[in-house]
C-alpha cells in the first residue's frame, strides 16, 4: 500500500471498523491523528524543487474495456494537493475531537463517527486522486454522509428540510459538473481519465473555443455551486447553522474547497480560453459573494448563521485569486483555502461549544462574557482577528497575494479586474464590521442579568482548537511554510497549460 | 552590536515580552509590568545606539515574508536613515516614560498584565512602521498598531462606551486602510515595486499622471484614517475611553502621527503628484480648523486635548502637502508635539488620578495649589502647544506656517493662522477652569500630588516641551529643524507677527471670559456637538446596517433563494418521480440505500 493509499484508506477502513463495532470515538480519534502524522510525513519528505510533477504517485488499474478510457485507482500529490491534505487532516482531527461536545449524538455514536471518517477520507481522496473518475467519486463519497448527518443529527426543527435543500443544491451542482467533465473528456478524445494527460492533451491540441466556452461555464457553475458561488449560495448559511458542529467544520473548512480545487486543477487548464471569455461574469459573481453576501452577513442576528454567511463571503476572495489567472493570484487562492479552512473550522468549533453551553446563539441574549470566560474570549478573539485577515494570520498573507495577483500585469491603466479588486478590498471593511460587532456583542460590554455563564473552556476542548490556531499563526508569520509547496506546483501548472 | 542586530532587537523584543505575558506570565501582574517596562528601557537604549549613526543610511538584511519567485517578493526589511532614527527616538523615549507612568497609574488595575502586554505589542507594531523599507511591511504593522490601539482603548471592556469606542476606532481605521491598500497596489503597478528606494527611482518615469495622483490620494487615505483627519477624525475623541497613559502614547504622541510619518517617508511620491499634494494640504488645514473649533466648547479634559491633537495633526498633514520643505517642517512639529502633548496627557492623567477619575474641568478648580508639580509641568506643556515664543512648539509651528506662505499655499495658510488664534483660547480656558479659582467639588478639594513614579516622567517631558527644538537636546537628528530656527530668527516676518497677535488675543480673551467663572459663559451648540458629524455618520451606519443590509437579507431569503432554488428543485422533482419507489421519506433508509449502493459499486469494480 503506497503512502497516499494509506492516507486515503486509513479513515475509510477506520469507518468500516467503527461500522463493525470497534469503539467509535477511540478508533476515529486514532485514525485521524494517524492521518495527520502521515500528512506531515508527506510534507517533510516532499521535494520542493521539482515543478509540476506529482509525488508519492501510485496507480492500480481497475478496469480496462476497449473503446472506454482505462479506470485506475491512481493517487499522487503536487504542492496544491499537499496543502489541502494538510488542511483536511488538521480539521479532521479537530472535528473528531470536538464531536462529543454535541449533546445530540443521541446514542448513535457509531453512525456519527463513521460519517465523520467517511467525510474526511472522501475529501482526502478527492484531493489526492489523479484519475478524474475517482476525483469526482471521492467527493461524492464525502458529500452523502454530510447530507445524512445534517438530516439526522442537525440542530433545530428544520434540519430535514435543510438537509434536503443542501442535497438538492449540491446534487444539481455535481450533475452540472459531471456534464461539463464528460464534455471535456469527450472533446479531448475520450481516451483517458488521467488528469495530467488530459491537461497535456488540452495544451497540445486545445479544444475549439466555442466548446471551451461551454465547458468552462458548466465547470464554473458546477464547481461554483459546491463553493456557494453567488447566487447559488442560499443552501450554505442554514446548512452550516443547523449542521452538527464537526460537520460544519469539515464541510465549510475542507469539503467546500473541492470546488475551488477543481477550478484550479481542471477548469482553468482544460478550458483557458473559456476562462478568459467568461472573466467578467466571474468578476460580477465574485463581487456578489463579497459585497452582497457581506452586507447580508451584517444583518444576521445569530452567530452561527453569521459565520455561515461569512464563509460564503470569503469564497469570493478565492474566486478572485483564480480569476487573476496568474501565479500570484492562484497561489493566494490556494493559501486562502488553507487559511479559511482552519479559521472557519475554529470559529464553528467555538460557536458549537457555545451553543451547547448557552443553548442559544442569539446576539441579543449575550454580552460581556469575556469577564467570566477569559479563555473562551481570548480564543474567540484570535479567531476573530484571523477571520478579518489581520497580519500574523495565514488569512492576511493569502488575501495580500490575491490582491497583488488580481492587480498584476504590464498595463498601467485600470482594467476590469483591477476595478473588481478595489470592490473586493471594500469587503475587508465589511468583514471587520460584522466580526467585531459580533465580538463586541458576545464578549464585551456589560453582561445581561439573565445570562448565566457556564465554566470556561477546558483543556480538552481547547487543545484541538489551539492546534488550528497555532497552524494559522505559524503560516501567517511565515507563509513560506506552505509557499514552498505551492510555488513549484502553481508554476508547474502554468507551464503545463501555457500556450 | 551592528545596526542589523540592533534593529531586529528593537523590533522583536517587545513582541517576545507581549507573547511571554500572554502565554503564562499574566498570572503575575507585577512581574509582567516590570518586564514590559524593562524591555521598553532596553529598547530606548538600543534606539540611542541606533541614533548614533546620524543621517547615514544603512543597508540591512531582508527576511522574505512572501516569496513567489519572480512574480512577487514581499519582505521584512529596514530603512535606517535620519527619518527613522529620529522617529524611533521619539517612540521609544515617550514609550518608556509612559510605561513608567503606567506603573503608578495602573497599579491596582485588575487587567494590569493585559494592559502591559498591549503596550508591548504596540511598541512592536510602531517600530515596524517606522523601520519599514517597503509598503507591504508598513501596511502589516499599520494594521497591527490598529489592533493594539483596539485592545488598549477597549481595556475596560465591560464598559459599553469603551467597547464601542474600540470597535469604532478599528472600523474607521479600516476604511482608511482600504484606501491605503488600493494605493499600494496602484503604486505597485505604476512603478513596479513596493520598496521605497525603488519607487523613488521609478516615480519620475510614470507616464499616467492621473493614475499617479489617484494612487497618492489612496495612500493618503491611510494617513487620513490613522492620523484622524477629516472626514475620518471621529474615532480619536472616542478613543479617550482608554486609560490616560495610552491616550498620551498612542493617541497623541506616536501612533496617530504615523500617518504624517508615512507621508514624510514617501515625500517623493507626494512631490510627484501636484493635485494630490494640494488635497493633502487642504485636508490638513481644514482638520486643524474644525478640530480647534470643536475644542472650544468641550468640558472633558481629555477630550479638549484630543481635539487639540486633531488640530495639531492637521498642521502636520498640511505641511506634507504644501511643497518644498513642508515634509521636514511637518516632521519637526511631529517631534516637538510628541513631547508636549504626551506631557499634557500624562498631566491630565495625574489630575484625573488625583480627582478620583473625574474628567469634567468644571468639577475641578483650584488644583494649582494642590498639585503644584502637575500644574507647572502642565503649564509648560500648554505654553509649547500655544506656541509661546522660544518654546519648542513655537519654532515648529512657525516652520510649517512659513513654508506654507513661502510656497504660496494661501488658502491653507489663512486657515492655519486662524487656528493660531483659537489654540491659545481653548487651552487657556482649560488651564484657568481646572487649575485656578476655587475647588468646585469635594474630589477636587481633596486632591493630592501624585507620587514620583508619575511626576518624574512629567518633569522630564516638561524639559523636552521647552527645549526639544534646540540642538543641544535633539543633536544632529533634526538638522532641518535647526535650520528653521536660524531662518526664523533672521527673517522675523508676517507669520511670526500674526501668531504673536493670535497668542495675545487668544490668551487675553480666555482670561476675560473664564476668570472666576463656575460655569461656561459661552454656549455654541454647533461646536459643542462637533458639527453633528458623529450623528450624521451614525445615521449612515443605520441606513446601511438596518435598511440596506436587512433589505438584502430579506431579498436573499425570499427572492434569491426561491428563484435559484426553483431550478434545482424542479430537476429534483422530475428525478424524484422516477425514483418515487425509493422515496420513503425516512432519512435512515437513505443511509441504508447509500450503503447498499457503495457496496454494489465496490463489488462491481473489484470482481
Amino acid at each position: 500500500m503506497s503512502t497516499l493509499e494509506l492516507l486515503v484508506f486509513l479513515p475509510l477502513l477506520a469507518a468500516l471498523a467503527v461500522g463493525l463495532g470497534a469503539p467509535a470515538r477511540f478508533t476515529a480519534l486514532g485514525a485521524s491523528v494517524l492521518v495527520l502524522l502521515v500528512a506531515v510525513y508527506c510534507a517533510i519528505n516532499f521535494n520542493t524543487v521539482v515543478e509540476g510533477a506529482t509525488q508519492f504517485a501510485s496507480s492500480r488499474t481497475l478496469l480496462e474495456m476497449p473503446g472506454f478510457p482505462k479506470l485506475s485507482l491512481a493517487f499522487g500529490i503536487d504542492g496544491i494537493s499537499l496543502v489541502l491534505v494538510l488542511l483536511s487532516a488538521l480539521v479532521l482531527v479537530a472535528a473528531v475531537f470536538v464531536a462529543p461536545q454535541e449533546s445530540a449524538i443521541k446514542g448513535s455514536a457509531k453512525l456519527y463517527y463513521l460519517s465523520l471518517l467517511l467525510i474526511g477520507g472522501g475529501a482526502i481522496g478527492a484531493f489526492t486522486a489523479t484519475d478524474l473518475f475517482f476525483l469526482y467519486a471521492f467527493h461524492e463519497l464525502a458529500l452523502i454522509p454530510t447530507f445524512l448527518m445534517i438530516g439526522i443529527f442537525g440542530h433545530g426543527e428544520g434540519r430535514v428540510r435543510t438537509a434536503w435543500t443542501i442535497t438538492i443544491f449540491l446534487g444539481v451542482g455535481s450533475l452540472i459538473l459531471l456534464v461539463g467533465l464528460i464534455l471535456a473528456v469527450g472533446a479531448l478524445g475520450g481516451t483517458t481519465f488521467d488528469v495530467a494527460s488530459l491537461i497535456a492533451l488540452a495544451k497540445a491540441a486545445p479544444i475549439a473555443e466555442g466548446t471551451q466556452s461551454w465547458i468552462f461555464l458548466l465547470l464554473f457553475i458546477g464547481f461554483g455551486i459546491l463553493v456557494s458561488l453567488f447566487p447559488f449560495h442560499s443552501w450554505a448559511a442554514p446548512a452550516y447553522a443547523e449542521a452538527p458542529t464537526p460537520v460544519a467544520m469539515l464541510h465549510a473548512g475542507v469539503l467546500k474547497k473541492f470546488g475551488l480545487y477543481g477550478l484550479i486543477r481542471l477548469a482553468m487548464p482544460l478550458a483557458p480560453a473559456g476562462a478568459e471569455k467568461w472573466l467578467n461574469l466571474v468578476l460580477i459573481l465574485l463581487l456578489g459573494n463579497i459585497l452582497y453576501i457581506g452586507l447580508v452577513t451584517i444583518a444576521q442576528k445569530k452567530l452561527d448563521r453569521m459565520l455561515g454567511y461569512s464563509s460564503v463571503m470569503h469564497m469570493g476572495y478565492a474566486f478572485l485569486g483564480i480569476a487573476a489567472g496568474n501565479v500570484i493570484g492562484v497561489s493566494g487562492a490556494v493559501l486562502l483555502m488553507f487559511a479559511h479552512g482552519l479559521s472557519i473550522a475554529l470559529l464553528f468549533g467555538l460557536a458549537g461549544w457555545m451553543r451547547d453551553q448557552f443553548g442559544s446563539l442569539d446576539f441579543d441574549k449575550f454580552g460581556g462574557i469575556a469577564k467570566s470566560m477569559p479563555k473562551l474570549g481570548l480564543l474567540f478573539g484570535f479567531a476573530t482577528f484571523a477571520s478579518i485577515g489581520l497580519p500574523g494570520f495565514a488569512n492576511f498573507a493569502a488575501e495580500v497575494e490575491i490582491f497583488f495577483g488580481a492587480f498584476a500585469g504590464e498595463d498601467t491603466t485600470m482594467t476590469w479586474i483591477r476595478w473588481a479588486t478595489i470592490g473586493a478590498l471594500w469587503g475587508v471593511v465589511i468583514s471587520a464590521v460584522y466580526m467585531l460587532r459580533a465580538f463586541r456583542n458576545l464578549f464585551m460590554g456589560p453582561k445581561p442579568e439573565a445570562l448565566n455563564t457556564p465554566a470556561d473552556l477546558s483543556w480538552g476542548t481547547r487543545l484541538p482548537l489551539l492546534l488550528l490556531l497555532v497552524a494559522l499563526l505559524a503560516v501567517g508569520f511565515s507563509p513560506e511554510l506552505l509557499n514552498q509547496f505551492i510555488r513549484p506546483a502553481v508554476n508547474g501548472l502554468f507551464t503545463a497549460m501555457a500556450g | 552590536m551592528d545596526v542589523n542586530t540592533l534593529a531586529w532587537s528593537v523590533l522583536l523584543l517587545p513582541l517576545l515580552v507581549a507573547a511571554a505575558i500572554l502565554l503564562g506570565l499574566k498570572r503575575w501582574s507585577g512581574l509582567s509590568s516590570l518586564l514590559s517596562t524593562g524591555s521598553a528601557l532596553l529598547c530606548l537604549i538600543f534606539c540611542f545606539l541606533l541614533a548614533a549613526g546620524g543621517e547615514t543610511a544603512v543597508e540591512t538584511k531582508t527576511y522574505p515574508w512572501i516569496d513567489l519567485g519572480q512574480a512577487l517578493e514581499l519582505g521584512i526589511g529596514f530603512q535606517i536613515d535620519g527619518l527613522s532614527r529620529g522617529m524611533m527616538l521619539i517612540v521609544s523615549s515617550i514609550g518608556f516614560l509612559v510605561h513608567l507612568f503606567s506603573l503608578g497609574y495602573m497599579k491596582d488595575d485588575a487587567g494590569k498584565s493585559r494592559y502591559f502586554a498591549g503596550l508591548s505589542l504596540f511598541l512592536f507594531s510602531m517600530t515596524g512602521i517606522v523601520l519599514a523599507d517597503n509598503f507591504a511591511m508598513m501596511f502589516i504593522f499599520w494594521e497591527l498598531v490598529g489592533v493594539s490601539s483596539y485592545l488598549l482603548i477597549g481595556h475596560w471592556y465591560e464598559k459599553a462606551s469603551a467597547a464601542d469606542a474600540a470597535k469604532k476606532a478599528f472600523l474607521v481605521n479600516r476604511i482608511g486602510d482600504f484606501g491605503f491598500m488600493a494605493g499600494i497596489l496602484l503604486v505597485w503597478i505604476l512603478t513596479g515595486s513596493i520598496y521605497f528606494d525603488e519607487i523613488a527611482k521609478a516615480v519620475g518615469s510614470v507616464a499616467n499622471a492621473q493614475l499617479l495622483n489617484l494612487a497618492v490620494l489612496c495612500v493618503f487615505c491611510g494617513a487620513v484614517g490613522k492620523s484622524a483627519q477629516v472626514p475620518l477624525h471621529v474615532w480619536l475623541p472616542d478613543a479617550m475611553e482608554g486609560p490616560t497613559p495610552v491616550s498620551a502614547l498612542i493617541h497623541a504622541a506616536t501612533m496617530v502621527a504615523a500617518g504624517v510619518f508615512m507621508l514624510a517617508r514617501v515625500a517623493f511620491l507626494v512631490d510627484a503628484a501636484d493635485f494630490a499634494a494640494e488635497v493633502i494640504a487642504w485636508v490638513g488645514a481644514i482638520t486643524a480648523l474644525l478640530a480647534a473649533l470643536m475644542a472650544l466648547q468641550q468640558n472633558d479634559i481629555k477630550r479638549i486635548l484630543a481635539y487639540s491633537t486633531l488640530s495639531q495633526l492637521g498642521y502636520m498633514v498640511m505641511a506634507q502637502g504644501v511643497g518644498q520643505g513642508g515634509s521636514d517642517a511637518g516632521m519637526f512639529h511631529l517631534y516637538t508635539h510628541a513631547f508636549f502633548k504626551a506631557l499634557l496627557f500624562l498631566g491630565s492623567g495625574a489630575v484625573i488620578y488625583a480627582c478620583h477619575h473625574e474628567q469634567d474641568i468644571w468639577k475641578m478648580g483650584g488644583l494649582r495649589k494642590k498639585l503644584p508639580i502637575t500644574f507647572w509641568t502642565f503649564a509648560l506643556g500648554t505654553a509649547a502647544l500655544i506656541a509661546v515664543p522660544f518654546t519648542s512648539g513655537f519654532w515648529s509651528k512657525e516652520a510649517i506656517l512659513e513654508t506654507a506662505l513661502h510656497e504660496k499655499m494661501t488658502g491653507p495658510y489663512v486657515l492655519a493662522i486662524i487656528v493660531a488664534f483659537l489654540t491659545p483660547f481653548y487651552m487657556t480656558r482649560l488651564v484657568i477652569v481646572a487649575f485656578f479659582g476655587k475647588a468646585r467639588t469635594k474630589d477636587a478639594d481633596h486632591a493630592h500630588e501624585v507620587g514620583p513614579v508619575m511626576w518624574i516622567p512629567l518633569a522630564l517631558l516638561a524639559f523636552m516641551a521647552v527645549f526639544s527644538a534646540y540642538s543641544f537636546v535633539s543633536g544632529p537628528l533634526l538638522a532641518r529643524g535647526h535650520a528653521d530656527i536660524h531662518h526664523l530668527v533672521e527673517h522675523f516676518g508676517l507669520t511670526a507677527i500674526l501668531s504673536l497677535i493670535g497668542l495675545v488675543i487668544g490668551v487675553g480673551a480666555a482670561i476675560y471670559f473664564y476668570k472666576g467663572k463656575d460655569k461656561d459663559p459661552i454656549s455654541i451648540p454647533l461646536f459643542r456637538d462637533k458639527f453633528k458629524i458623529d450623528e450624521f455618520y451614525l445615521g449612515l451606519v443605520h441606513v446601511f446596517q438596518d435598511a440596506v443590509a436587512k433589505g438584502l437579507d430579506f431579498a436573499d431569503r425570499y427572492l434569491i433563494d426561491p428563484l435559484v432554488a426553483r431550478f434545482p428543485a424542479a430537476t429534483a422533482l422530475a428525478a424524484g418521480s422516477v425514483f418515487r419507489v425509493f422515496n420513503t421519506g425516512n432519512v435512515q433508509s437513505y443511509a441504508f440505500l447509500f450503503g447498499v449502493a457503495v457496496v454494489a459499486v465496490i463489488f462491481y469494480l473489484l470482481f
